[in-house]
């Protein structure tokens, strides 16, 4: 899908939100006369992106606004545009690489919610990341610099976020199992894998953390020097920080590169002493395992729940081929707990 | 009986006619959308030729788990059942094989570049017998 979100750039802009962005440039950055270029980036369910030009002085300087669809409401258990933007400032303040946020739309914008950011240069492309030669000197120092930023995102008070989601281990399961038990068949390899779920399942974490939520290869910016910006705080939410560890490890984002278990482009070894050297907690790999198995379920059960979509409200090809992706989670479950 | 060409040999040619002329059309929108079409109708090329054979041996080894014959649906939701009830598991004679197998089979038609499927298949040719249907 990230392919499709960046070849999609050129669609028409929605009429007024360009004049909109010209109107309110003054206010995203002091030095702004105005706006140019809007174009679509992305077709999220969940957000808009768009990129654009703010006018300067000196140089255009290019910039992102995220929207809600519409500039609407927001779905799922996604936080909403401005607490995500305030969870990649409070990002930045912990030494996590992200994006400059300029601006938070306010309702007298009239431009509905969102927010806008400094645009970052580099690769979000997943397989282009674990196969381009651009990216082989710094590949290997990739899954310890993932590390290091997990334990600064996991570092980052929680208590600063009252709003968010608060989440344990038992109570996933359960959500997962829900949303799979609402698909059309079952599935022994899906009911195997909740089985050992329940069985293994760790503790509630004793201490409380930010958990970003979608850490993963797709969702990073990169370039020849290493990671530059972490993208799609949507999902952040209060848990046990081992969820981050275990999703940047799930198959489904190696693109290829099943020995790579961190990203397709690195090891656990480099992710875990990366992880411990800027002051994570010390991890259990039983642990880390437990919250893969998850991460590689609750993604099977969301390609399994888009059967449903595509037979109600979205029945185009790409929606029934991602569909049709639930079984390459079935053969990831089997080799974790079968192999 | 249906005449000659087979619904393969005609989704081959609808493939074969967006490979050669939409996927090479200038608009990059356009020739993404061409291509997951192209893999979707692959897809249920290989579903045409391979599921029968594998929905046999799915139906064959889950009567021999369970003891009971029945059509494949019925079989499977009774052995999904018993695996979440925890009265079947890996350690039952025939489960992690028959669950292996028809993994393998699915993304025999689903997926059959995917990465971890071939290294699953690698893996078990080696010491293992190979896998029922099998590309």
């Amino acid at each position: 899908m990230a392919e499709a979100d960046e070849i999609s750039a050129g669609r028409a802009p929605e009429s007024g939100l360009e004049s909109g962005l010209r109107r309110i440039a003054a206010r995203i950055s002091a030095d702004a006369a105005g706006a140019t270029g809007l174009r679509r980036l992305s077709g999220g369910a969940t957000q808009e992106i768009w990129r654009f030009d703010l006018v300067t002085g000196a140089a255009p300087a290019p910039a992102i606004l995220r929207r809600a669809p519409g500039g609407r409401e927001i779905s799922g258990f996604a936080v909403g545009p401005e607490t995500e933007a305030a969870l990649i400032r409070a990002a930045e303040a912990a030494g996590v690489p992200v994006p400059p946020v300029h601006y938070v739309l306010r309702p007298e914008d009239g431009l509905g919610q969102g927010f806008v950011m400094g645009f970052v240069e580099g690769e979000t492309l997943g397989g282009r990341i674990v196969k381009s030669e651009a990216f082989a000197a710094i590949r290997p120092l990739l899954a310890r610099q993932c590390g290091r930023i997990l334990a600064r995102i996991h570092s980052i008070d929680p208590n600063e976020f009252p709003s968010l989601e608060r989440t344990e281990p038992q109570t996933l399961i359960s959500r997962w199992l829900d949303a799979y038990r609402a698909t059309a068949r079952p599935r022994p390899v899906f009911e195997l894998a909740f089985r050992w779920l329940a069985r293994h399942c760790p503790p509630p974490p004793r201490v409380l953390h930010l958990v970003h939520g979608d850490f993963r290869n797709g969702n990073l910016i990169v370039g020849p020097d290493g990671v530059r910006a972490v993208l799609d705080w949507e999902l952040a939410h209060v848990g046990d920080p081992m969820e981050d560890l275990g999703w940047i490890c799930v198959n489904s984002w190696r693109f290829g590169r099943v020995d790579k278990v961190v990203g397709g482009f690195g090891d656990l070894d480099d992710l875990l002493e990366g992880y411990a050297a800027a002051g994570g907690a010390a991890i259990d790999r039983a642990a880390a395992k437990w919250w893969q198995v998850l991460g590689s379920l609750k993604w099977g059960v969301m390609c399994a729940g888009m059967a449903a979509m595509f037979r109600t409200v979205d029945p185009t090809v790409e929606r029934a081929v991602i569909a049709r992706r639930a079984s390459e989670t079935e053969i990831d479950l089997m080799r974790l707990l079968a192999g | 009986m249906q005449d000659d060409p087979q619904p393969g040999e005609v989704i081959g040619a609808v493939a074969e006619f967006l490979r050669r002329v939409v996927a090479s059309e200038a608009d990059p929108l356009l020739a993404f959308q061409a291509r997951v079409a192209i893999n979707a109708l692959e897809m249920v090329r290989r579903q045409l030729e391979l599921a029968p054979a594998a929905a046999a041996g799915e139906c064959r080894r889950l009567a021999a788990i369970l003891g009971r014959a029945g059509d494949l649906a019925d079989l499977d939701a009774e052995f999904a059942g018993k695996i979440a009830s925890g009265e079947l598991d890996l350690s039952t004679p025939g489960v992690a094989d028959h669950l292996w197998a028809t993994t393998l089979a699915k993304l025999a038609v689903d997926q059959p570049g995917y990465a971890a499927y071939r290294a699953a298949l690698a893996e078990r040719s080696e010491g293992a017998p190979a896998p029922e249907n099998k590309t």
